[in-house]
């Protein structure tokens, strides 16, 4: 991997690489959005006989998915030691915000019809909802800044500690996974293993840092 | 009363080639070979491709009038965690179950303790099928046609003692047939119960078919509990044992989060689930919700049995 990595010039990587994997992360949507639209004709499709929770669950896995991954780049170039994954992490960043908003559309438009007071009920009764929907609320101002325009007006110090939100978020949509199965199930639960494995690395790293730091 | 007319196009039932022989002079063609491997396994071992057996059974008025969701949808998407906790689990992997020989024992507060073997339990002349609305705590529902006898018949079989007040009900927990029960996503084996008279109430149900035929391993065969009223988990599958008690049963659900599942968890678009709203429900095939009815739609046969109960309580 590293060598591989090595070989490809940040040009390459720019070119070729994002367009690359801009399109491998798409994949998901597009199986999605086909399936619905064959769904919608009455024609046999992918998304099973329950297809709004279907829906539902598919884009909320991505979600994470693409969350983790985005908190898995900066220890992967670390262990790696080269700089070259930081080029993808904005992209893996927004492509968890653009499977969020997919994933909002399809519980309010597909499965709750736009039913706004039972969905106004949903977020403020039900916690799990509430939980999901604050995380999301935290992710809004971490994509609208995901310019380098953005990084310029707040200075590259704000703008990172701004951008350290992703770790709630990250905690945040782990624990809506973990509350909205039923019973004591082993899958959420592989999902908050990771991240714990991603925060920790941080944390380790942080103590590090401040040992250098006093001595 | 229920008339059958039949239009000129319709075979009379008994000039329909049976599935079972349907099935194997499919097997005859697909090859000696497969057959002959079929035949030299041997019977301790499931069989991925049981073929479920037509059930004779009459019908009678248990039927909501709407037309039954497809049996594709009934077999192929299913709650049943002993096979896995994914809606397609139970169909891919309940093969593993072996339905027969089966035998449920009987014990606590009877008069007649014993194992039975099912067909000692079930009269299987005296099936009847009935069109029952199934409502999932998950806000999803079904039509479903089942085959079986009332519960009531069973008990009067066993002969409940005078002190008995309560029904349980125990699923198979069988590790080398159940591949889900590796997990502890709830506390094994599968319990659920019911109050005497509920047990006794006209719709509450025994099933051992569906659309006509034995019970599909995914559907809780080869015996299961139907209580439409109730939400679909007190509808317990693969029964092994039921007892009779003078105090209320532990059920599994309610063990799991007793916050969000009552012993009672009759149907109830007033108390809302604590994550979720009860008010709808997705019928399996249709796009939008519907209103979900107090008692699934069946108080006027139940609700008398709750009656000076506040049923927010007694969720």
């Amino acid at each position: 991997m590293t060598t591989i990595l090595a070989s490809i010039s940040s040009k390459d990587l720019r070119r070729f690489g994002k367009p690359l994997v801009f399109s491998l992360m798409l994949l998901p949507a597009v199986w999605l959005t086909w399936n619905w639209w064959l769904a919608f004709g009455y024609q046999p499709n992918g998304l099973g006989f329950n297809p709004q929770e279907t829906s539902n669950r598919f884009t909320g896995d991505w979600t994470l998915r693409f969350l983790l991954l985005s908190l898995a780049v900066t220890p992967f170039s670390k262990l790696i030691g080269s700089s070259k994954p930081l080029l993808f992490r904005r992209m893996i960043g927004l492509f968890a915000f653009f499977y969020v908003s997919l994933h909002i559309a399809s519980y309010v438009w597909l499965d709750m019809l736009f039913d706004w007071v039972e969905l106004w009920a949903d977020v403020l009764k039900r916690i799990y909802i509430t939980v999901g929907f604050t995380a999301f609320l935290l992710l809004v101002p971490l994509a609208v800044t995901s310019t380098g325009g953005w990084v310029k007006r707040l200075g590259a110090k704000r703008w990172q500690r701004l951008h350290k939100l992703v770790y709630a978020i990250g905690i945040l949509g782990v624990i809506h996974f973990i509350m909205m199965r039923k019973g004591f199930q082993i899958e959420p639960l592989i999902y908050a293993g990771i991240l714990a494995a991603l925060l920790a690395f941080r944390v380790q790293k942080h103590l590090q840092k401040k040992r250098r730091v006093s001595t | 009363m229920l008339i059958k007319r039949s239009e000129r196009w319709q075979e009379s039932e008994n000039s329909v080639t049976s599935e079972t022989i349907y099935l194997n002079r499919r097997r005859l063609l697909a090859g000696a070979a497969v057959a002959g491997a079929a035949a030299l396994a041997p019977s301790v071992f499931a069989q991925r491709d049981r073929v479920l057996k037509p059930l004779a059974a009459r019908s009678t008025a248990f039927d909501p009038g709407e037309s039954p969701t497809p049996e594709a949808a009934i077999t192929q998407y299913n709650n049943y965690y002993e096979f896995g906790t994914g809606k397609d689990d139970p169909a891919e992997n309940a093969w593993r179950l072996k339905p027969a020989p089966w035998s449920v024992k009987v014990d606590g507060l009877v008069d007649k303790p014993a194992t039975y073997a099912l067909e000692d339990l079930v009269d299987f002349n005296a099936l009847e099928d009935r069109i029952y609305r199934l409502r999932c705590v998950e806000a999803w529902s079904m039509i479903v046609p089942w085959v079986g006898i009332p519960l009531a018949s069973v008990l009067k079989k066993i002969e409940p003692q005078s002190g008995a007040k309560y029904v349980a009900f125990e699923t198979l927990a069988d590790r080398k047939q159940m591949p889900g029960l590796r997990w502890p996503v709830l506390d094994w084996p599968y319990t659920e119960g019911l109050r005497l008279d509920e047990a006794m109430n006209d719709l509450a149900f025994l099933a051992v078919g569906l659309y006509g035929k034995e019970l599909p391993n995914q559907n809780g065969a080869p015996l299961r509990l139907v209580v439409p009223w109730k939400y679909g988990f007190k509808s317990i599958k693969s029964i092994v044992r039921i007892s009779l008690t003078d105090t209320q049963p532990a059920t599994s659900w309610n063990i799991s989060a007793p916050r969000e599942y009552g012993f009672y968890s009759n149907v109830n678009p007033m108390v809302n689930h604590p994550r979720w709203s009860q008010r709808r429900e997705r019928r399996i095939g249709e796009f939008g919700r519907r209103e979900t009815a107090m008692f699934n739609g069946y108080g006027d046969l139940v609700a008398d049995m709750y009656a000076g109960m506040d049923l927010s309580k007694n969720y």
